[in-house]
């Protein structure tokens, strides 16, 4: 027995396709030999084509095909294109090709639809515009829904989801501890070496703790702390939501009956509301510590002195307006990355695509949100 | 032409320390159409992955059209797989991608097709599987199960395989799109004349498909052959099988000893 080894060969499967002309008793014959397939025609089709198209065109010439060694949908597609979809007027065939060509001649091709014209500029207008009347609509509905569920929560507080909640805590917050701490340390070096070589200049070295203070408990704790929450949670709330929705668990889930604001959505917003001030917190200590050090390093001051001149430089106003604007962040990232993840379509592109948008629009959220703060709160707090 | 287009050798398979086949060889010969058949989670799929090589067993070897696929290049192996269509249990339609650009997304990999022999061939493919050819712009979120599993058919056949794999084809088919689906299937093949493995438990289809049958069962191969002949075999699992209502009614007419 012939091992398998022949099959894998070039000999049969792409064992060529071509074509010999002969004259029999005074007519044309087009003899069409080897593979009229995929593999055997290669990319010969068009040589082919163009070598068979004057014998086409010639009705008298008659085809014969019994000599092929194998055929496919793409030879045979290749003969109907040359002889313009039409059967040859004189052809022979093998009998068990027969049912093959009947059914390649059958199928009916549409036509090519005819080129869309581009939009005019009137309709893309409202087009975007009627997106982002449905996108405010749909936050909307997202925000109410919440706070229709926060409602059924305070009368039954037995049946919150609590589990949901807990299991969020610990992914954002207490899993996001360690890359925090990294960021914010790494600023506050960053931020205290940099003032530190300009006060020097000044000689007012100890002007570091009010620099500081202020910066990294008013601005920058929260930010960067909520920046690195929107990257790691957002992004994974948005994606987690889509491939809920692409394997149909959301349906299954309202098929249960079980409310999937409730389920999915409540504990998200109310875990980062939770967990995003908690981390600007943590945040703010590594990145004021870090800067405290470095501080000490270069300027010579004190530990003590650091730590004691904190509370008369920096109003206490500074850090609670960053834990607020923590809460108010959390809350942005968890409502944009449902609403995003809650509008995946089932397929691989959208779920890529508004899981960017979720990461993209709730960090444009945060510092628009932090920009509104600095206005509302620009009398208070500063020297 | 002689030769095995498929060949286990010895082929073990376990997962994590549980064994799912223990010593299966088993040839699958041209043109033959070879039924696969055992109960659920006998390792039916995880072998058809063996055969196309998204997978190694833990030991033994598998030939594809003769090459051991344990020792292959990584683009020898590519260019058998060319060789080979695979329906997906559930299809495995790529979700972004229209009907359409599912069926051509094979025949660009070849770029020797120009494009509009692309779409002629796309077209050709959705009546080869009896599908309309409006369906070309739907997305799979879009179709039903069964116009799903003819989407992937067409896919699967879009390289002219010579080897068909086909997992669990008629599941999650109404009895009528069952029928349809098996005789398409069947007038395909002995058109073209490409090697078939289909795995299943439809003992319709068996019964209407295959010229050979192979039975997994207690992690074993226990019964390979023509279907008349291995329904005849005295291993329990072929006896439940027998006997089950549905046994009866499709191989009932035959007689046992
Ligand atoms: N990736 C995997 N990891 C662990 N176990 C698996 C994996 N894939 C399949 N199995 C196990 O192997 C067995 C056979 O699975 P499968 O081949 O899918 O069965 P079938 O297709 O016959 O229903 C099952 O018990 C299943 O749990
Ligand atoms: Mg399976």
């Amino acid at each position: 027995m012939r091992t398998g080894k022949t099959l894998e060969g070039q000999d049969t499967i792409t064992g060529h396709a071509g074509f010999a002309h002969e004259r029999r008793t005074g007519e044309d014959i087009v003899v069409l030999t080897g593979y009229w397939t995929l593999r055997g025609l290669g990319d010969r089709i068009p040589a082919l084509a163009r070598a068979l198209k004057p014998y086409a065109a010639r009705s008298e010439v008659h085809w014969d095909l019994t000599r092929l060694a194998a055929v496919d949908s793409v030879g045979a597609l290749v003969l109907r294109r040359i002889h313009h979809e039409q059967r040859p007027a004189h052809w022979a065939i093998r009998p068990e090709h027969a049912a093959l060509f009947r059914r390649w001649y059958g199928v009916e091709i549409p036509a090519q639809p005819p080129r869309r014209l581009p939009p005019l500029p009137l309709q893309v207008a409202t087009r975007y515009a009627r997106g982002a009347l449905d996108q405010s609509r749909a936050v909307i509905t997202l925000i109410g829904q919440f706070v229709l569920d926060t409602g059924a929560i305070l009368r039954d507080p037995i049946h919150a989801p609590w589990a949901d909640i807990s299991a969020t805590i610990y992914e954002s917050g207490a899993r996001a501890l360690g890359i925090t701490a990294l960021v914010g340390s790494l600023v506050g070096i960053v931020m205290s070496y940099l003032s530190a070589l300009e006060l020097r200049a000044f000689g007012a070295p100890s002007y570091i703790v009010n620099i500081l203070g202020i910066s990294i408990l008013r601005e920058l704790g929260p930010l960067l702390a909520a920046i690195l929450v929107a990257g790691r949670s957002g992004s994974a709330m948005t994606a987690e939501l889509g491939v809920m929705s692409v394997t149909e668990e959301l349906d299954a889930l309202a098929a249960m009956g079980v409310s999937r604001s409730m389920r999915l959505v409540l504990p998200k917003i109310v875990a980062l509301a939770i967990v995003v001030p908690l981390l600007v917190a943590w945040t703010d200590i590594i990145g004021l510590t870090a800067g405290m050090i470095t501080a000490h390093l270069i300027l010579g001051v004190g530990i003590k002195d650091f730590l004691l001149s904190i509370p008369g430089s920096v109003p206490v106003i500074n850090p609670v307006l960053g834990l607020i604007k923590g809460v108010v962040f959390g809350v942005v990232i968890a409502v944009v990355a449902s609403h995003f993840g809650l509008r995946v379509k089932p397929n691989t592109q959208s779920l890529a695509e508004e899981t960017t948008n979720s990461v993209v629009t709730s960090i444009t959220m945060m510092i628009f949100v932090d920009a509104m703060f600095a206005i509302a709160f620009r009398s208070v707090g500063l020297p | 032409m002689s030769g095995a287009v498929v060949a286990l050798e010895h082929v073990s398979t376990a997962f994590h320390g549980h064994v799912i086949h223990e010593d299966i060889s088993l040839t699958v010969n041209r043109k033959d159409i070879l039924g696969l058949v055992g109960g659920s989670g006998s390792g039916k799929t995880t072998l058809m992955r063996e055969m196309v090589g998204l997978m190694q067993p833990t030991s033994g070897r598998v030939r594809l059209f003769g090459a051991p696929l344990d020792a292959l290049p990584d683009a020898r192996l590519a260019a058998l797989r060319n060789r080979c269509g695979v329906l997906f249990q559930a299809g495995a339609l790529f979700s972004a991608l229209t009907v359409f650009e599912n069926i051509a997304f094979p025949l660009r990999e070849v770029r020797t097709i120009d494009q509009s022999f692309i779409r002629d061939l796309v077209y050709m493919k959705l009546a080869l599987v009896g599908l309309d050819s409006r369906v070309a712009v739907r997305l799979p979120a879009e179709l039903s199960g069964g116009m799903i599993k003819r989407v992937a058919l067409a896919r699967a056949l879009a390289l002219e395989p010579e080897l068909l794999f086909l997992d669990e084809p008629t599941s999650g088919l109404d009895a009528v799109t069952a029928e349809t689906f098996v005789d398409s299937i069947a007038s395909l093949q002995s058109e073209l004349g490409f090697t078939v493995v289909v795995v299943t438990h439809d003992l319709d289809l068996v019964h209407d498909l295959c010229s050979q049958l192979a039975i997994l069962a207690d992690r074993r191969l226990v019964a390979h052959g023509p279907p008349q002949e291995v329904m005849r075999s005295a291993h329990p699992f072929v006896q439940s099988l027998r006997t089950s209502i549905r046994g009866q009614r499709v191989f009932g007419a035959m007689s046992y000893p």
